[in-house]
């Protein structure tokens, strides 16, 4: 089908594209804007690779149509940073060591940051079972967890 | 992923129409179906989105009565306080899929129109009693939700008809429901089980106990519910009501477990289920 005109706010640069209806959201950032910090996993919203936050919600974009995002506010993980200060769930990241081969690392930061935005006091327990749609197949979890806690306890702090 | 027209219609007959075309399918929240057409297993010629339609979304009360629009997200449901008090085993199932970012994407009326047996939110419709809004080009009809299945990925649904809301009728003072499964995340149901009472004075008043992935389609457990009605919820009663609940189911063998693990199963979870709904009734 031909190509059909979509707009979309991308870490707050407007972009007016013309796209394929077939192109998941996640084919639009990587190879149209040119954005690969979002990463291509499972490609079946198993693994949360893809995940970035479209309307203040974490959403796995290797299952949502491009065109449907049309409208929306997108933010990938390159969005986060702002004047060049890492966001805290970045910065926990690296003090913790909460990456192995950095794959999921996109992924677990975008789903982490969605979390700590909704609710920055759940408890260890529930921020792992809230971070179960994203895999690191590293396996290196007790890292990871550290720096979202830690991220957390930073947001408390200075909310 | 094949190509295929797409389009956007801003009215729930437009949408209908252009529904009963030839190789149509419907897009609500994605999560089937761009699977699906990545994996060549959903190959439709036009794909028509729910997302413009004004009044679809939404979940809403009207007396006793919650409605909930066919595309609110499964995550509303799960955080829906009204669904929480009312409806506590539909907003239990509702958490029980995928992950938050597949259910800040997928529907409710997906949930239900996909029409797998082993759906996490259809025990828990089942045992509200559910009532499914339909609508076409050529009106409106509903249909309860016990009576919408007739197979695994089948419907009463005809050609270019639409589920554009569910509602919730009575709610019961207890309800729970229970996932047989392996992971606790990410997984499909080996059985789900919801059961919901009224209890009043000591007897149980009202039962409705719903199976999922035990049969070709989500089933009521309806000689289990005449066991309970008109008792007083003991420890016996909860354990004859799971065997009638085991005898009611048909479920099948598969890679993931055995027909007769499933049906021992449905026994032993159809009782918890039971003892944590008459808890919450009491309580």
């Amino acid at each position: 089908m031909a190509k059909l005109p979509v707009s979309l706010t991308i870490n707050g640069d407007e972009h007016d594209l013309l796209i394929e209806p077939r192109k998941t959201l996640l084919a639009v950032l990587r190879d149209t804007i040119g954005l690969t910090g979002t990463k291509e996993g499972c490609s079946t919203g198993d693994c949360g690779a893809c995940t970035v936050i479209v309307d203040g919600k974490a959403v796995t974009s290797c299952m949502v149509l491009g065109v449907t995002a049309s409208g929306k506010e997108i933010t990938t993980i390159e969005g986060l940073a702002s004047d060049g200060e890492l966001h805290p769930v970045q910065q926990a990241f690296i003090e913790t060591g909460g990456y192995q081969c950095g794959f999921c690392t996109p992924g677990f930061i975008m789903a982490s940051k969605a979390l700590i935005d909704e609710n920055p006091d759940r408890t260890e327990e529930e921020f792992r079972y809230a971070l179960g749609g994203n895999i690191c197949r590293c396996t290196g979890y007790t890292k990871i967890l550290e720096a979202i806690l830690q991220a957390a306890e930073e947001v408390r702090s200075t909310s | 992923m094949k190509s295929f027209e797409f389009y956007e219609p801003t009215t729930l007959a437009e949408a209908s129409r252009l529904f009963a075309e030839e190789h149509a399918q419907l897009l609500a929240g994605g999560t089937d179906l761009v699977i699906g057409m990545k994996a060549l297993t959903e190959t439709p010629q036009s794909v028509i989105s729910l997302q413009k339609i004004p009044g679809l979304a939404g979940i809403t009360t009207d007396g006793d009565s919650i409605n909930i629009g066919a595309m609110t997200k499964v995550r509303e449901v799960e955080l829906s306080a009204d669904i929480l008090q009312h409806h506590t085993a539909l907003a239990e199932g509702a958490s029980e899929i995928g992950s938050i970012q597949i259910r800040n994407l997928a529907t409710v009326g997906g949930n239900i129109a996909h029409a797998s047996p082993a759906a996490d939110t259809v025990a828990g419709l089942l045992v509200a009693d559910a009532q499914v809004d339909i609508a076409s080009a050529n009106g409106e009809r509903t249909v309860p939700i016990n009576e919408l299945f007739t197979g695994p990925g089948q419907t009463v649904l005809r050609s270019g008809e639409i589920i554009t809301r569910f509602r919730l009728p009575s709610p019961a003072s207890g309800s729970h429901y229970i996932k047989h499964k392996i992971r606790e995340v990410m997984d499909l149901a080996f059985i789900g089980v919801a059961a919901a009472i009224n209890i009043d004075n000591g007897t149980i008043t009202d039962a409705r106990i719903g199976l999922a992935a035990v049969a070709p389609t989500p089933i009521r457990a309806t000689e289990a519910e005449d066991l309970l009605k008109g008792n007083a919820p003991t420890p016996e009663l909860l354990e004859q009501a799971g065997e009638a609940a085991a005898a009611a189911s048909s479920p099948i063998s598969d890679l993931r477990c055995s027909a007769e693990h499933r049906r021992e199963m449905v026994d032993v979870l159809t009782r918890r289920t039971l003892e944590q709904a008459a808890e919450r009734a009491n309580g």
